[in-house]
């Protein structure tokens, strides 16, 4: 604990210095980023630059004789030693620019901590786009317009729709799916034509002199205002932490709007040229509404198979199993822009359906891979979107007029506020739990507009809207609005109107085993009734996704416990991370592998997580071991996938180091159990198996220490364990006993040393012996799942501390 | 509505039913259409072999349970009345009902649910789930994909979660006290059965 506390002290001179520095990085990158990008003033950056880099290459190729004669007529000067060619790099040295400031601002906000808990960081990243815009202005340069709707769509979006569809959490979202697509679909028609229609009357009235804006224009700017965004969303949700059902009724939303999206802009767009809509052309549109949603969906889920598929013969190749993922998702979204389908639902559609059966093939490390490469995508991303936005406000040709400006701020709060109102009205009639007046504000409220909006009105032809620049002004305001208004002031919301806050707290086994009783239950009563309901259609889908198509899509043996053995890993890594955060890791000598890294990361959820619990923590592991048991064997194969969080990445980032203390820990639970039928040396009835061995994991980190387990209040059997007692002894004689016994003694003899060198900690010693005993446990199953654990190397052996366990 | 009327006159004391369960005239008629799709011999009773050939329940790991749950010990045959009292159990619970202590607990709320819960658990009816009966529905539940061993520590660590009063089972209280999270209204509750 000292040490940690060293590296901490957080009011000392040390941060200080640290933030100082790296402010001041920041301020030369923005110096350099805004002398370099104003050099830069088109957006087909590529292609200008390709003529700049000729220049340069023409004596290699002989291209424009004169240019290259250049090279050939000999003035004789001094050969360059050094030569500035900036050219050469310009474009992938700006990008790279542009990114690291991005993540520096990341970075720059989590330094300034009072700032990122009142202010949202889309906020900040706004305003820092702001700035770096006025710089650049400043310098005299022309802003570059960075939010190039090509760069936009193609580029940036993707990651953050793909992150938010891999991660999904299904249950909810289909559980809910009658809701989202009510406040998707109806509610953005609603507000499209409330909004456009409305603006359409108020700029007929005299004195406005907006006389010349049309219907069809007005419609248009409406359907593009109404769409709720979801990286706003995203970046917002995110740090209130609200539960799941709001997050993602707002996140649900906020995706399936952008088929309603895509139908009314073209819609509007097409026809604006003509002048009118002809009915026809209304059940055209909806016609194609559907089509753009459903082909969507089906194009999404098609690449999805794919990947699956894919991933079922990676055995041999893993280094290269995320790429599959990214590129078959990636492809996915460009086949529907393709086709002017809805690229988001495809994106998402790919994404949930590759999931479960891609997890299940690829190793562990690709797992991890897929996920951390997805997150910082999305976050880099999103911040670059952010910042694009505030450039964007300082560049982009404004026209202001306060009239339709400040009209279609009311306007969309308005229409957002009944629209929401009016449909909870009716889905509240089919909704088993109903949506409360606090549900509904929190929805209302959290309908913020974002890029997308942005960058839909920047594609729109100046010709035909010769209103553009007046829109685009209108579209930034109502952005900034929402976003700065209603995103800052969000959380404070939440916290006065006591809305419920995400469920912290896991599932006891209890909840785990009686909800699926009650699962099992509720199908049956179903069926009695003949009524086929909601369980009937999701046990139906189980049912064949377990015959059929897992196994088509999930290698080997797998497709029957797709998740155990890798579960018992995940549930190590878990016990082991508790054990070095809960106290052991604080005793752990230079010797323990990426010590630093994890000292430096602070156990947030843990102590909360020990004072709340009414169990003793160290049966924490065997906990999970059952809860994942319970999850992947309990006949619905529920999928309790946890809700969206960036945050909750923080206990993983020692997966690969542990690999092989891991196992070792679980020897250490087998042994443990044949050691409680032997005797009951801890005097407490029905003591879980695995309590002795945190015990001499303690023990053998620090024998001195008293550990207590936090008593619970309401009597739930407690375990004291009083390590100063002679029993520690005792706990290290069984050793020896067993050592004696079976066939595990090699492995015991290294144990027992490293329980006696206790300045060691827990040594890490590679023994095959482990693989004997935790075959017993596991029967047949043990080999593909280990194997496949174990079987990805990485891209350098180097890396591992230890190396991978089995030969 | 006229086929409502005469089928509804067919059932005898069908006021009292609905006054008990809550059901609406069209529900009653609905579950006497399934219980005489159900009862094949036409004789008024079901039968457990009359549950049995519903397929879909014979795949359900608990199915024979919810048959059982059914009859009332001893009886071998259950009737309508009986049949739409145990159904009523999974009608959406009313949200503004008078909390009023000197009626029954109505049968659709949540301790009800809770109880017919428990009672399919508690197979001998001693009111507890003991650590066998536990073990009994895991091993339906896990369908042989988990060792025994794994079963036992679970169905340890579930005990040991729940009992309070340390003795080694769980009561009603306690059950309900583990579940008090969970939303048994959304959980236990069929929507056509409003």
């Amino acid at each position: 604990m000292s040490v940690r506390v060293a590296l901490h002290s957080p009011s000392g001179s040390r941060s200080f210095l640290e933030r100082g520095l790296l402010l001041l990085v920041i301020l030369i990158l923005l110096e350099g980023t805004v002398l370099t990008l104003g050099a830069a003033s088109s957006p087909d950056i590529g292609a200008q630059d390709n003529t700049g880099g000729h220049d340069h290459r023409d004596d290699h190729r002989g291209i424009e004789g004169s240019r290259g004669n250049t090279n050939y007529t000999y003035t004789k000067k001094a050969f360059p030693v050094l030569s500035l060619d900036y050219h050469h790099i310009q474009v992938p040295f700006e990008i790279s620019l542009w990114v690291l400031l991005a993540s520096l601002m990341k970075l720059g906000f989590h330094l300034i901590p009072r700032l990122s808990s009142i202010v949202p960081e889309s906020c900040l990243l706004i305003v820092v786009g702001l700035l770096v815009g006025g710089l650049i202005k400043l310098v005299g340069e022309e802003v570059p317009p960075v939010l190039d709707s090509k760069l936009f769509f193609l580029c940036l979006l993707p990651p953050i729709i793909l992150d938010a569809g891999y991660f999904l959490p299904i249950r909810p979202f289909m559980e809910n799916i009658g809701t989202i697509l009510m406040f998707a679909v109806v509610g953005t028609l609603w507000n499209a034509f409330f909004v456009g229609g409305l603006l359409y009357a108020v700029c007929q009235i005299e004195g406005t002199y907006l006389s010349q804006v049309e219907l069809l224009p007005c419609l248009l700017f409406g359907s593009i205002i109404s769409a709720v965004d979801p990286v706003a969303v995203l970046a917002v949700f995110e740090e209130i932490h609200i539960n799941e059902l709001l997050h993602i009724l707002v996140f649900g939303e906020s995706l399936l709007n952008d088929a309603v999206t895509v139908v009314l802009y073209h819609l509007f767009e097409e026809y604006s040229g003509a002048g009118e809509v002809t009915p026809m052309d209304v059940v055209l549109g909806v016609i194609c509404f559907l089509i753009v949603s459903l082909g969507g969906i089906a194009v999404g889920a098609i690449y999805g198979i794919l990947a699956a598929f894919t991933s079922r013969f990676t055995s041999h190749t893993r280094v290269i199993e995320p790429l599959f993922v990214f590129v078959y998702s990636y492809m996915a979204y460009l086949s529907a822009e393709m086709f002017h389908l809805s690229g988001i639902m495809a994106l998402i559609a790919c994404g949930a359906v590759m999931r479960p059966y891609v997890e299940a093939n690829i190793s562990h490390k690709s797992h991890t891979t897929v996920k951390y490469f997805l997150k910082m995508w999305s976050s880099v991303s999103e911040t670059l979107i952010f910042i694009f936005l505030g450039v964007a406000t300082v560049a982009g040709p404004h026209s202001w007029n306060w009239t339709f400006v400040s009209v279609t701020v009311i306007l969309c709060l308005v229409s957002r506020v009944i629209g929401v109102v009016g449909l909870t009205f009716i889905i509240n009639k089919f909704r088993i739990v109903k949506l409360t007046t606090k549900d509904q504000f929190i929805v209302a409220y959290g309908g913020l507009r974002g890029a997308i909006a942005f960058s839909l009105g920047y594609l729109l032809d100046k010709d035909l809207f010769p209103t553009k620049t007046m829109f685009l002004t209108a579209i930034i305001t109502e952005i900034f609005f929402t976003v700065f208004v209603q995103g800052m002031t969000i959380k404070p919301l939440v916290d006065l109107l006591a809305v419920k806050k995400k469920q912290e707290a896991k599932r006891s086994i209890n909840e785990e085993i009686h909800t699926q009783f009650l699962d099992h239950l509720l199908t049956g009563i179903e069926d009695i009734c003949g009524h086929y309901g909601h369980h009937h259609w999701k046990d139906k889908l189980n049912r064949f996704n377990k015959k059929y198509i897992k196994k088509c899509l999930i290698a080997g043996e797998r497709y029957k416990e797709p998740q155990l053995i890798a579960f018992y890993h995940k549930m190590e890594f878990k016990q082991a991370i508790e054990l070095v955060e809960s106290g052991g890791g604080v005793k752990l000598p230079s010797a323990m592998p990426s010590q630093v890294s994890m000292q430096n990361i602070q156990p947030k959820k843990l102590p909360p997580a020990v004072a709340e619990r009414a169990l003793p923590q160290f049966t924490k592991g065997r906990e999970e071991e059952i809860r994942k048991i319970l999850r992947s064997n309990l006949q619905k194969t529920r999928q309790r996938l946890r809700s969206y969080n960036r945050h909750t990445l923080m206990a993983d980032p020692f997966e690969d180091g542990w690999n092989d203390f891991l196992l070792k820990k679980q020897r250490m639970i087998e042994l443990e159990k044949k050691m409680t039928e032997m005797s009951n040396y801890l005097t407490v009835p029905a003591a879980p198996p695995d309590s002795p061995t945190m015990c001499r994991a303690r023990l053998a980190s620090d024998p001195n220490a008293f550990y207590n387990i936090k008593a619970s209040s309401d009597g739930v059997p407690t375990i004291q364990v009083d390590l100063a007692s002679p029993q520690s002894p005792d706990s290290v004689n069984m050793l020896n006993e067993f050592s004696k016994r079976g066939a595990t003694d090699q492995d015991l003899g290294q144990r027992e040393g490293a329980d006696r060198d206790e300045d060691q900690g827990l040594m890490m010693k590679p023994s095959s012996a482990g693989k004997e005993e935790k075959g017993e446990e596991e029967g047949g199953n043990k080999n593909p799942g280990l194997m496949r654990c174990l079987s990805d190397p990485g891209p350098s052996n180097e890396d591992e501390e230890d190396e991978p366990f089995l030969p | 509505m006229g086929t409502t009327n005469s089928t509804l006159s067919k059932i005898p004391n069908v006021e009292e039913l609905m006054q008990e369960t809550g059901f609406t005239p069209a529900h009653i008629v609905r579950l006497y259409d399934r219980f005489e799709a159900l009862d094949k011999e036409k004789t008024g009773l079901l039968r457990p072999q009359d549950f049995g050939a519903i397929n879909r329940l014979a795949m359900n790991p608990i199915g024979d349970r919810i048959i059982g749950a059914f009859f009332s010990p001893g009886q071998e045959t259950v009737d309508f009345h009986s049949f739409v009292r145990i159904l009523a159990h999974f009608r959406p619970a009313d949200k503004k009902r008078p909390k009023d202590p000197s009626m029954p607990e109505p049968v659709n709320s949540r301790t009800s649910k809770l109880k017919f819960a428990f009672q399919l658990y508690d197979q001998d009816k001693d009111g507890k789930i003991s650590r066998a009966e536990l073990l009994q529905v895991l091993r339906s539940m896990l369908e042989m994909q988990v060792t025994e061993e794994q079963l036992e520590s679970i169905a340890d660590r579930t005990i040991q979660e729940a009992d309070l009063d340390k003795d080694d089972a769980i009561s009603f209280e306690e059950f309900r006290k583990s579940l008090e999270k969970v939303n048994i209204d959304h959980k236990m509750s069929i929507r056509f059965l409003r």
